[in-house]
């Protein structure tokens, strides 16, 4: 395994809370007369990508746009509910930038780069501000100031919030700041646009072909320097809670053109998700993991009661409190029911492979999220409040409700459509599932990946949340990538192009050479007329996936994984049935194929990537590493880097080859992790 | 649990090429199906079908998030936009809402601002250029402004704000208004803004700015007929249409 892979993390001098202001000063700035003959591509308009392309037209350079949806605005960073973290302390419970920093790289399990991450939590507090400012309408308390809650693997309550619909706030405010660029058209936007490769000149990014989703044609379009901002990969799990559409295949196509890809392995699989209910599930639904402040997490203690409920013969209402098992709070008694999500899946699954699982489905898999004594508890306050005793308890219950209604009310509607099930009279029934992907391009501090000129922000790169990303952490990573840090590290590279322009024209022969082997590939897709639909396809390789290398893994499992990996790449490419051709127009059949053949590739990249970790960290579970107890067992002294895989041009992923950015903790000690 | 049983349907469903061509409707049988699966999980059935008899096009239907929030599915069910239900998109509509053996009919949006693109897909960049016009609180992006808490918002207020800005953007209001207006959608984001203090300063310019727009794009008047309330998934209320046009009257003085 070689060791030098132009792999300089680029990573600051000097102490923590110096390093991004010092560096920042060391970055070249261009005057604002020479912005606008510099053009950029952003490839992405969630909050990652929405956030930098307003900032970057704000500057005055010329912004590109790229999105797969109709509008910019239905990225699915609009779908996060929980929230987003800041060190203000506002609640007084000494929360500091320091403290945030210090719990992200333990959620992580100590897989992170401390400088990104001090420089993360220095920010966040920015990112509320900023937000505020462009109208986010955060719950507020009585008095008129921001409202906090608390999320897994924090003590602290750090955690902004617009009810359930976080994300939705924080997009719709880059959105509109988004919009009002383009309405000066400083930025172009390009909805139903797809991109299909990165162009790659002399060794730099300079520009993307993409393929318009309602005509069908390949575009070409050049740019100094290319922003990739598409997102995570969790689909290649078939089911997850992540959009329809999310994909992998801009950062798959930036990989196959030099771009290394770091921690592939690495997927975080939430735990308070709606189990599945059927053969023809096409998605998973997430519940808010902000629910876990005042839900309670059980199962029964009797295993005959588990299959009582199981069978419907037994109402879970009916178990009393001593034949309840409430395990988190029993096995991890100071964080309770807000340990972090690896912990809480993994300790979920445990129970329900012990048979306790209490859903109605072929794996009898799920366990309960009880908000019983929140309705109680939050009643009992309230009649206290307004001074008055001896009132029913149906009164109180329903005091109870009104307040879990103003936390939660979305959520628990949402919870009732899709499962005609009451949450305030019912427990939830909850099970883990692939949510958000840790690994993701390998990018230096500035957040270039090893192609130079090609950025990666936001959930599409690696840094940040190492083996584990805490809850309410993703938003303020996309956020203060596309706002706060790109703007600034991009111009250092940008100043380059000031004497000499080195415009780049489509008619260059890379430009060519990559458009052609776009159409081969859509040409080869549409040719096969076999019998075998795409859904299929993906179905299949979730079902491997979340089998052997889901929420824990071995070796033989791993193995397996990849020959089946392998057979089921090569059954698609012989039996895919995709209708139409090339000049068809929209075609949503193409498009998904095209999507998967990515996760096909992938897929066998993150098996390997599996196996090579010879050890336990945060969401990356290796049965063969583990305590007596089931926790897991990291090997910091072999496995503290972030393994970066190298696609071999013209060669199957197997000849990929890996390196390693090894991790120095300069500022924190290496703990075993412990929510006990 | 007793299972559950499963149903059957007939679909009527709009196919159209692209805007060029006239569409029609065509009839499907559909056997089977689960309860518990959604309204587009159905349609993937149907379309998985069709993939495999080869012998036309799968249905194309918009869709992404599948939760409710994007606001990129739609479809106009049995005469209802997102169908029978109240406060759910049609993502989140689910087959144990219909009875066995009924008859849907599913059609796109229909509004001249939404041009069919293919089957069920419309055209909705109408509704980005009303917000470029200036749904937006004119801030720069650096991070430089005030702490947020120096500006104390009341909880009500905030809830208000919230309420107006949780409009997903899907166009339903306009699909099932029969003056094709936009007015739901223009006041929400009207209220959303400008009941934030933040968003008072631009007030009178964004509400002439948008109204603007939208009469630009060829939307319809508004004739308080409230269907748009009853068919809006999140409950966006006509209330913020009588805040709008308190808004522009006052604007224009
Ligand atoms: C259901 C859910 C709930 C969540 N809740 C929270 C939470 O409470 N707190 C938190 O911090 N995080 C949460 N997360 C995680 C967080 O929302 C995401 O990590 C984050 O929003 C990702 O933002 P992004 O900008 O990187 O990507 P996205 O918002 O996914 O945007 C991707 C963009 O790339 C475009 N795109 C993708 N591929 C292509 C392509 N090939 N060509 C052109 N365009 C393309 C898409 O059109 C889209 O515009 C949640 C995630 C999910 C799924
Ligand atoms: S107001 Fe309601 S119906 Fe209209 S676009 Fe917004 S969410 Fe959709
Ligand atoms: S698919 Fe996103 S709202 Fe229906």
């Amino acid at each position: 395994m070689k060791q030098n892979y132009k792999l300089n993390a680029q990573i600051p001098s000097g102490s923590l809370d110096e390093q991004w202001t010092n560096y920042k000063s060391s970055l070249e700035v261009i005057s604002p007369s020479n912005r606008n003959h510099l053009d950029i591509i952003i490839v992405g308009s969630g909050l990652a990508g929405a956030s930098a392309s307003s900032s970057l037209a704000e500057l005055g350079y010329r912004v590109k746009v790229f999105c797969y949806q109709d509008s910019p605005r239905r990225a699915h960073s609009v779908a996060a509910q929980g929230g987003i973290n800041a060190a203000k302390n506002y609640k007084g419970d000494n929360d500091s930038i320091y403290r945030l920093f210090y719990d992200t790289i333990k959620g992580g399990d100590y897989r992170s780069r401390e400088a990104n991450v001090y420089r993360l939590a220095e920010l966040s507090s920015n990112i509320i501000d900023q937000c505020v400012a462009q109208g986010v309408p955060f719950a507020r308390d009585y008095a008129g100031y921001l409202e906090n809650r608390s999320f897994g693997g924090t003590k602290v309550s750090r955690t902004f919030y617009a009810k359930g619909q976080t994300g939705q706030q924080l997009l719709l405010a880059c959105y509109s700041a988004m919009s009002r660029q383009i309405g000066k058209g400083r930025i172009k936007m390009y909805n139903r646009h797809e991109m299909m490769d990165l162009v790659v000149i002399d060794g730099a990014a300079r520009g993307i072909i993409a393929r318009n989703l309602v005509s069908g044609e390949l575009e070409k379009h050049t740019a100094h320097t290319v922003i990739i901002a598409s997102g995570g990969y969790s689909n290649v799990f078939f089911l997850s809670t992540n959009a329809m559409g999310a994909n992998a295949s801009a950062i798959w196509r930036v990989h196959k053109k030099g771009g290394g890809f770091a921690n592939p392995c690495y997927t975080q699989i939430h735990p308070t998700c709606i189990p599945i209910h059927g053969n023809f599930q096409s998605k998973l639904t997430l519940m808010s993991e902000s629910l876990r402040n005042d839900g309670r997490i059980w199962v029964p203690k009797n295993i005959e009661d588990a299959i009582n409920i199981r069978t419907g013969k037994q109402s879970p209402k009916n178990i009393s409190e001593k034949n309840r098992d409430y395990f988190l709070e029993r096995k991890y008694p100071s964080f309770g029911n807000l340990v972090p999500r690896d912990i809480a899946s993994r300790a979920a699954k445990e129970r329900c492979n012990a048979g306790f699982g209490i859903e109605n489905n072929d794996t009898n898999e799920g366990i309960f999220l009880d908000f019983d004594h929140a309705i109680n508890y939050y009643g009992l306050e309230k009649s206290n409040e307004l001074g008055i005793n001896n009132i029913s308890t149906d009164t109180i219950r329903s005091y109870g409700k009104q307040v879990l209604e103003s936390k939660y009310g979305n959520l628990f509607h949402m919870y009732e459509t899709i499962t005609g099930d009451n949450p305030y009279n019912i427990p939830m029934k909850i099970y883990p599932a692939a949510h958000y992907t840790m690994g993701g391009l390998w990018v230096d501090y500035n957040l270039m990946s090893t192609i130079n000129g090609c950025y990666v922000i936001g959930e599409a790169n690696f840094s940040d949340h190492g083996a584990n990303r805490l809850g309410a952490s993703a938003l303020m990573q996309g956020l203060a990538d596309g706002y706060f840090i790109i703007p600034y590290t991009i111009s250092d590279y940008l100043s380059k192009f000031i004497n000499n322009k080195n415009e780049i024209s489509t008619d260059h022969e890379e430009f060519h050479k990559s458009e052609k082997n776009v159409r081969h590939k859509i040409l080869k897709i549409v040719s096969k007329k076999g019998d075998i639909s795409v859904d299929y396809i993906h179905k299949h390789l979730g079902h491997i996936m979340w089998k052997y290398v889901g929420m824990s893994r071995n070796k033989p499992g791993l193995y397996k994984a990849i020959t089946k990996i392998q057979e089921l790449n090569h059954f698609f490419w012989k039996n895919i049935f995709v209708p139409g051709n090339i000049k068809d127009g929209m075609n949503y059949e193409l498009e998904k194929a095209i999507r998967i053949a990515d996760f096909l590739e992938l897929s066998e990249l993150i098996a390997m990537d599996a196996l090579n970790r010879n050890e336990s960290c945060g969401s990356h579970f290796r049965e063969e590493y583990q305590t007596k107890d089931g926790e897991s067992m990291r090997n910091d002294e072999n496995y503290k880097y972030v393994s970066i895989w190298k696609y071999q041009k013209e060669k199957s992923i197997k000849e990929e080859i890996m390196y390693k950015e090894h991790l120095i903790f300069n500022f924190v000690k290496l703990q075993t992790r412990s929510y006990v | 649990m007793t299972a559950k049983q499963s149903l059957n349907f007939t679909l009527n469903i709009w196919r159209q090429k692209n805007n060029k061509v006239n569409g029609y409707f065509k009839t499907y049988k559909i056997y089977n199906i689960s309860p518990d699966s959604s309204f587009l999980e159905m349609l993937d059935i149907l379309n998985n079908q069709i993939l495999l008899e080869k012998k036309e096009f799968p249905i194309a239907f918009d869709h992404d998030c599948r939760e409710g929030i994007c606001g990129m599915c739609s479809l106009y069910i049995n005469g209802r936009a997102h169908g029978p239900n109240d406060l759910v998109t049609t993502c989140q509509l689910h087959m144990r809402n219909f009875c066995n053996e009924e008859t849907i009919y599913i059609e796109p949006w229909r509004a001249k601002t939404f041009p069919i693109i293919k089957d069920l897909i419309v055209d909705r960049s109408s509704l980005d250029r009303i917000i470029m016009s200036g749904g937006f609180i004119s801030v720069g992006t650096f991070g430089h402004p005030l702490d947020g808490n120096l500006i104390p918002i009341t909880h009500s207020e905030a809830d208000k704000a919230f309420d107006a800005a949780s409009c997903i953007g899907c166009g339903a209001c306009i699909a099932t208004c029969k003056n094709k207006s936009a007015m739901l959608f223009v006041a929400a984001k009207i209220s959303h803004l400008s009941l934030l203090p933040q968003g008072k300063i631009e007030r009178k310019k964004r509400v002439i700015n948008m109204v603007n727009q939208m009469d630009k794009e060829g939307f319809g008047a508004c004739t308080n007929t409230r269907a748009c309330e009853i068919d809006c998934p999140k409950g966006i209320s006509t209330e913020h249409i009588s805040f709008l046009n308190k808004e522009y009257i006052t604007s224009c003085l």
